[in-house]
């Protein structure tokens, strides 16, 4: 529930250098997608978002159709299709075919998806040892941490505690220089890229005519995992899906604008099946794994079902000024941000993380940002309606709904509510007696009050309402 | 059954039946600048070199053979079997190897090799793109591997963009099981967001174009 | 004469009420009639995004009773305009009668600056105001009315102002509503990231369109003990 992540979030705020980090880097990235969407760069940004909407929601309405086709091609490529309800069923699949073709080593790039299910975690136990390559994420491993941002895993760190991690790790000297330290990283995980059984990846795209896996990538550990070790596993929501390869050519040019500012990343691998025989290299066999993992419910809601859309660009992240104050870690689980406000609580129940989808101002960033137009305050404030039902269900918020239900009913009464009005303006002890707050009993100053005052001050009510004096108005005859 | 269960929530949430076709998809997008081929060429080298790439305009195969040469200089590279290299005598140069039909032997000459050399199948202009298909000529790991990468290409197959490539080659999958396309040098900004280049690919590229 | 009706908004009726009266005074010296009919409480936005949706309906019914027959209503904020403008038709989603009285109401409602452009096609409403100002930008305004140049070109009118823009601009400022109360922190954390950027323009005012942002900037500006005002776009416009 909330209590924990209370602390984490009240700790956050009061760092003054993780608060610099995450302000100055999620900044950084904001300016990188601006420059990215301009006009001049990207004249049709708007139409490519609406088209890419268009896409998604196509796909989504239709998933079964596309499941189905996306199932036969990598069949027919030489590829071999897994189910998975949960986490479970993945982790026993690898862990099975880890032991089947003896291999002890993986190989893994980014994937928000084996986050998601602990993939790692799971797997740990079968005597098999699992190693991120993308830098952030092999720091964030190292450190034993979450990742903190969808593409900035480690934007919490400083280089020297990235020096510190590593050495004492890796057991190699003291670095600083995050030059110097991503040489380290190199040399130690192209040991490993070279000796491992298996290279395991998500997916930013399944395209369903071509039965393939689309990587998009900077560092080049997502074409190195698919390359060296014999056998390619790729883990992927069932959302991931798009309907042809030439829908890439809208979704490629808003994922790497929207999320680093790069007009396309340094990498972007289109990958269907195994090697061909004619092929030099390659891995010899390719399997993508369909996780489930509570989407599917999801599915049935018209509107909630949006945020199945996701491409997990980050931008919503990046300009959410919630997230810019209290950080990843903040968040219940690896999806934070906007976006994990939403799915959390739609994916692991309302009771579990009932409080995310209301930590946040509606200023509606997101919404703007995000490039295939999920309408994500509407489903914060959607979600906020649902939680209070279940909640008004299980009895958890009679006295605030009372609250709101006595504030309509005044509401609805213009004449109580001026008299209330007026009843409060006369309690107050005037304008011209410093800090009234100071005079009000402590019985009066809790709950909202207490919150609002924990922050700011409240200036007193004045002595007449704005009706009061339009009525003295008419009565004096305005000009 | 994992696969049915799936299958049959999804159908469940969305009311669809089994073997229901899909509703009309939304028609693919893709619009084609007219851009001749000057400018093309200008645009992708440029953008390259935005990225930190280096690049050479060669007039005639032996200039694009003799830049490749000055780069090499005589330090171990590892070349693909692409035709176009073999026209431009890149594949001649002393101290390339080249001709690779086994994985294990390609895959220690280019853990050995500085330099690896691949001509490419395409090249987008509006962003400085290589395209290369993995096939019998173009190993995958040449331009990997190795922590220089070389993609000598001839003018012509230089695109505008996506859309044109996605026209051209609609289905990539009928064709090869690695299409990647290759943007500037490998690079992360995961420490303190500072840009760092050659993380795990190539920390320097030079393109060459005839 | 054409006549406007005032939906002052039950902040502004009850702690900022200068304001209602310099909305009030500009649109009579642009030659409107002004009205405020009493009946008139809110719009039903809090209990809205506190999730309270059947409670928030039958604040949002009588305000549409009260306006129904009204010629023009302005209201002196962006976040009660959206509400009506962009989310009477959500919480309406399934009472037809209500989403007509809606639709037919729509056309009549702005937002006050919005009101001045469009309506009364006036950027200059012969205001003085000696200084140099900041504007803050409200986000439902911002975002879902569009309000962004509108009060840029009426400040750029009023004689004597400066305007300095902040940076960033469009960074909520923390209030969020109930947000403020059930996470304090981080809407007090958000505030002193604005009021930073207030402070580094100079300016001796921060002006917004928005009295539910500004009552809370200046609950953050007073605590911190900077002597910077805040104020209510039509507080300046109303200035001579």
């Amino acid at each position: 529930m909330r209590g924990a992540y209370q602390e984490q979030i009240v700790a956050t705020l009061g760092n003054r250098g993780l608060q610099s980090a995450i302000y100055k880097a999620s900044g950084r990235l904001m300016d990188h997608r601006r420059h990215a969407i301009d006009p001049a760069e990207l004249p049709d940004f708007e139409e490519l978002r609406a088209q890419a909407n268009l896409i998604k929601q196509h796909t989504i309405e239709n998933l079964d159709y596309y499941l189905e086709q996306f199932e036969a091609q990598v069949t027919a490529r030489g590829g071999q299709l897994i189910w998975a309800r949960d986490g479970e069923e993945v982790a026993e699949f690898v862990a099975d075919l880890a032991r089947r073709k003896q291999a002890r080593l993986i190989v893994k790039s980014k994937s928000m998806t084996t986050e998601e299910i602990d993939l790692r975690k799971r797997l740990a136990p079968h005597g098999l040892e699992t190693v991120e390559t993308d830098l952030g994420e092999y720091i964030v491993q190292l450190a034993e941490e979450r990742p903190y941002h969808i593409v900035a895993p480690a934007l919490h760190k400083t280089r020297e505690e990235v020096g510190e991690i590593f050495s004492r790790r890796l057991g190699v000297p003291r670095e600083n220089e995050p030059e110097k330290l991503t040489k380290i990283a190199r040399a130690v995980l192209r040991e490993k890229f070279l000796a491992a059984g298996i290279g395991m990846t998500g997916a930013n795209f399944l395209v369903a005519d071509s039965g393939a896996v689309v990587l998009v990538e900077n560092e080049g550990n997502a074409r190195l995992s698919t390359t060296a070790p014999g056998i390619h596993v790729a883990v992927a929501g069932i959302e991931k899906l798009i309907p042809r390869a030439q829908d890439l050519a809208v979704f490629l040019k808003l994922l790497g604008r929207s999320a680093t500012g790069q007009a396309l990343t340094v990498y972007t691998s289109f990958l269907s099946g195994p090697r061909r025989a004619e092929e030099i290299d390659g891995p010899e066999e390719f399997y993508v794994v369909l996780l489930d993992n509570g989407r599917s419910k999801l599915l049935a809601d018209r509107d909630q079902r949006q945020s199945l859309y996701c491409i997990r660009c980050g931008a919503c992240l990046s300009h959410c000024p919630v997230y810019r104050k209290i950080g990843g870690h903040s968040y219940p689980w690896v999806y934070s941000g906007p976006i994990g406000a939403v799915i959390t609580p739609q994916i692991q129940g309302l009771s579990e993380a009932g409080w995310l989808p209301f930590a946040s101002s509606l200023c509606g960033a997101c919404g703007e940002v995000c490039p295939v137009k999920i309408e994500l305050p509407r489903l914060l404030l959607e979600l906020r309606s649902e939680i209070q039902r279940a909640r008004s269900r299980q009895g958890e918020n009679r006295w605030e709904k009372l609250a709101f239900r006595l504030w309509a009913w005044v509401m609805r009464h213009p004449r109580v509510y001026e008299m209330l009005g007026m009843a409060a303006a006369a309690a107050m002890p005037g304008e011209e007696s410093g800090n009234w707050l100071e005079r009000l009993p402590g019985w009066l100053n809790r709950g909202p009050l207490k919150a609002w005052t924990s922050q700011r001050d409240l200036p007193p009510l004045p002595e007449r309402s704005f009706r009061r004096l339009w009525r003295e108005r008419v009565k004096a005859g305005r000009s | 059954m994992p696969r049915e269960t799936v299958l049959h929530k999804v159908r469940t949430a969305l009311g669809r039946s089994v073997g229901q076709a899909p509703a009309a998809a939304p028609e693919a997008r893709l619009r084609i600048p007219a851009v001749d081929l000057e400018a093309r060429l200008s645009s992708f080298l440029r953008r390259i070199e935005e990225l930190a790439g280096k690049t050479h305009r060669a007039a005639t195969p032996e200039e694009a053979r003799a830049y490749v040469e000055g780069v090499v200089a005589g330090r171990p590279a590892v070349a693909s079997r692409a035709g176009f290299l073999r026209e431009c005598g890149i594949t001649a140069l002393p101290s390339v190897r080249t001709g690779f039909t086994s994985a294990a032997e390609l895959r220690a000459a280019c853990v050995a090799a500085d330099f690896g050399i691949t001509s490419a199948d395409y090249a987008l202009a509006d962003t400085g793109t290589l395209v290369l298909l993995s096939s019998p000529e173009e190993a995958r790991m040449i331009s990997l591997l190795p922590p220089a990468h070389l993609a000598v290409l001839p003018r012509d197959r230089i695109l505008t963009g996506l859309d044109e490539l996605f026209t051209r080659l609609p289905r990539p999958a009928e064709q090869t099981s690695s299409m990647v396309l290759v943007t500037g040098p490998s690079r992360t900004a995961d420490i303190e967001q500072i840009l760092v280049r050659g993380v795990h690919g190539p920390g320097e590229i030079h393109v060459i174009v005839v | 004469m054409p006549r406007v009706s005032l939906f002052v908004t039950c902040i502004i009726d009850q702690l900022f009420p200068q304001v209602g009266l310099a909305m009030c005074a500009v649109l009579e010296r642009l030659g409107y009639q002004v009205d405020f009919p009493e009946a008139q409480t809110c719009c039903g936005q809090p209990a809205f995004n506190t999730g309270y949706r059947e409670e928030a309906g039958g604040v949002a019914r009588h305000f549409l009773e009260v306006f129904r027959d009204a010629e023009y209503v302005v209201i002196p904020s962006g976040s009660c305009t959206a509400m009506i403008r962009r989310h009477y038709a959500e919480l309406f989603a399934r009472e037809p009668r209500w989403r007509e009285e809606t639709e037919r109401l729509l056309p009549r409602i702005r937002e006050f600056s919005t009101f001045l452009l469009e309506v009364a096609r006036v950027a200059d409403v012969g205001a003085r105001f000696e200084g140099v100002v900041t504007f803050h930008d409200s986000c439902h305004g911002l975002r879902e009315l569009g309000i962004k140049e509108g009060p840029r070109r009426l400040l750029a009118q009023v004689r004597g102002l400066t305007l300095r823009e902040m940076e960033p601009a469009e960074e909520c400022c923390g209030f969020g509503g109930t947000f403020a109360v059930k996470f304090p922190e981080i809407s007090g954390g958000m505030a002193q990231t604005k009021i930073e950027a207030i402070r580094r323009t100079g300016a001796e005012a921060v002006v917004g369109i928005d009295s539910s942002c500004l009552l809370h900037l200046r609950g953050v500006l007073s605590r911190a003990g900077l002597g910077i005002q805040t104020l209510h776009l039509a507080e300046v416009l109303a200035h001579q």
